[in-house]
């Protein structure tokens, strides 16, 4: 057609009828923050419409774990929000607790709030560093799971295990924290402001990341209400709703911290509310420490009984605690007939967890609330009328787990 | 707490008589047992009365009691975030009996309607676009009815001689193992081997 036989006429062939072009973005971009396939139209570079398809990561969460008992299902909870892990897991023990009636001792209410916190900072550090990979820099996460990798050390000398840790338990925490590991973690968050000042020096007043993410993916309180959206999502557009104090669960109550809010409801504002939130967490962390060594901080760190194993020393003096410790960790304890919901503050939003339970060991139905689930759906919304290159920066800002959202 | 929440569930039982079954509040929370045809409504009045303000959704999900009449229980968690209280509404229906979508009222109810539309096979009439939305392209069957079972029927897997994924039947190289831990003098339901004879035995006399 090049050689001019046809004239000028192309008009008429259709070659340069204008149509939306659509494309798939992932499930294998790096972008995409796992497996998320987008089908986008594009009218230029502008979004019109946002198909998300989920599921690439689901594996049966739910169904699986209606088949185990209440303990053997512990552990998926790490693997939903791999991020952080033991924030989810808080959800899951809480709702046994909230159904069998069980008070958790001081002393592991204290690790739980302490480690809660580290997960909070934990993922705030992995969401703020990708999402500024996301819109070109690659120092940040570099420097990020730096620290990640400290509090992941943390993680494995408290329970052994770096990422899936299974360490809250219904009725307190598995093991006692090492005065040792308090020191550090002490020291740590001494340490780790500095880093915090780095991170700060290198993205908040950064043109690029600025340009990038100021007024992109605004989000205004009807669509925080319509969207069912959570967390660091709606702090980030000026309304203070945290559950940490809104419906105070474990002690946070005692705690002295801030509710960081955001004034334009778009990335930049989210990004600096989750930098706000990490030095929060950070006031939290360092009082907990402190209400760790005081005297009334001492204590067990499982409520003994029926849902909590026996003492090392009981199982070998007693045979009943011998007895005790086989059933408990073969048929598992039983979980009084009800349905509860509980709902805690994980760094992403609210993750809540609906147990049906019909008394035996084994819940009949347990439901999974992932906040990125809801996040997502939004995408649609959020990204339309957007440059595609500003899609990135949504995904990064919601901070999208797929492991919590195909569960 | 609860006193409100008892509070909340007779001012909502005396607006809405209509829709409301019953209500109780059990574990602080209040429970609202909904007719079918009324959930629009009774939504919709919650999220705009000025004593409830239910102003967004937490999640939709369904619970499967085999051996119901009124097989799915449909359940809805909704959050105020201005009175800072929670409600949690089922609906009971028959299998095949479909709920009305509450998508037009929470648009968020989207995906969980889908969700529970690909786990539970339960239909919401007027729902914009009910696909499945977790399970893969072109799957068959609810996984999270109780008959359906936890393997599954289909796996997959990489062939090499065509150069694709195959799906085929499941098969298991041993039996699936659902272990019962259940002491044997605390009503378990299993048949101990040699057990079943007894009652064949009995029976021919």
């Amino acid at each position: 057609m090049m050689d001019g036989t046809k004239g000028f006429d192309d008009a008429l062939t259709g070659e340069q009828k204008i149509r939306n072009f659509n494309i798939n973005f992932g499930p294998q971009h790096p972008a995409a923050h796992g497996v998320l396939r987008l089908v986008l139209e594009l009218d230029g570079e502008i979004v019109e419409r946002c198909d998300p398809h989920i599921g690439l990561l689901h594996r049966g969460t739910e169904k699986l774990m209606e088949s185990r008992t209440y303990l053997q299902n512990l552990p998926y909870f790490d693997r939903l929000d791999y991020v952080a892990p033991m924030n989810q897991e808080h959800a899951w023990c809480l709702a046994i607790e909230k159904l069998t009636g069980v008070e958790v001792p001081r002393r592991a209410s204290l690790i739980r709030v302490l480690f809660c916190e580290i997960g909070r900072v934990l993922n705030h550090l992995l969401n703020i560093t990708t999402q500024a990979m996301d819109v070109g820099a690659l120092t940040p996460p570099l420097w990020g799971f730096e620290e990640r990798e400290k509090l992941m050390i943390f993680y494995e000398r408290a329970c052994g295990a770096r990422l899936h840790a299974a360490y809250f338990r219904p009725g307190g925490v598995h093991q006692d924290l090492t005065p040792e590991l308090i020191d550090d973690i002490d020291t740590w968050s001494k340490e780790f402001p500095k880093v915090m000042a780095d991170i700060d020096g290198l993205l908040t007043e950064n043109r690029i990341f600025k340009q990038r993410n100021a007024d992109i993916g605004i989000v205004t309180e009807e669509d925080i209400l319509e969207y069912g959206f959570s967390g660091v999502m709606v702090r980030g557009s000026g309304l203070a709703w945290d559950l940490r104090r809104a419906q105070p669960y474990e002690c946070y109550d005692e705690f002295d911290f801030q509710i960081p809010v955001g004034k334009n409801g778009d990335c930049y504002d989210r990004y600096l509310v989750r930098m706000e939130e990490m030095r929060q967490s950070l006031r939290i962390i360092l009082q907990a420490i402190e209400k760790l060594r005081a005297p009334e901080g001492q204590g067990d760190i499982l409520a003994r009984g029926k849902i909590t194993p026996p003492s090392r020393k009981d199982m070998k003096q007693s045979m009943e605690s011998l007895i005790h410790h086989f059933k408990l960790y073969t048929e598992g304890f039983h979980v009084p007939e009800g349905e509860v919901y509980c709902a805690v503050e994980a760094p992403k939003g609210e993750f809540g967890v609906y147990l049906v339970a019909d008394g035996t060991n084994k819940p009949y139905r347990s439901k999974i609330r992932a906040p990125g689930f809801l996040h997502l759906q939004a995408m649609d919304h959020m990204s339309r009328g957007h440059q595609l290159a500003d899609v990135a920066a949504i995904i990064g800002t919601m901070d999208v787990v797929f492991g919590e959202i195909d569960r | 707490m609860s006193d409100a929440l008892k509070e909340l569930g007779a001012y909502i039982e005396a607006k809405r008589t209509d829709c409301v079954l019953a209500w109780d509040v059990t574990h602080d929370e209040l429970n609202l047992d909904v007719t079918p045809s009324n959930i629009v409504g009774l939504v919709e009045f919650l999220k705009s009365d000025a004593t409830c303000q239910f102003s967004s959704l937490v999640d939709i999900t369904a619970v499967d009691y085999t051996g119901r009449a009124k097989r799915f229980d449909v359940v809805y968690h909704l959050l105020s975030m201005y009175q800072n209280h929670r409600i949690r509404l089922r609906v009971s229906i028959r299998e095949e009996a479909m709920v009305p979508s509450i998508v037009s009222v929470h648009p968020s109810a989207n995906w969980f309607e889908r969700e529970v539309f690909d786990m539970f096979g339960i239909l919401f009439s007027g729902h914009p676009d009910l696909r499945r939305i977790l399970t893969d392209y072109g799957f068959r069957g609810y996984p999270l009815r109780k008959d359906f079972p936890t393997t599954g029927y289909t796996e997959v897997r990489y062939d090499e001689a065509q150069k694709r994924v195959v799906y085929e039947p499941v098969s298991l190289v041993q039996e699936y193992r659902q272990f019962d831990f259940m002491s044997p003098w605390e009503g378990a339901e299993y048949i101990l081997p040699g057990d079943d004879k007894a009652d064949e035995k009995a029976e021919a006399k």
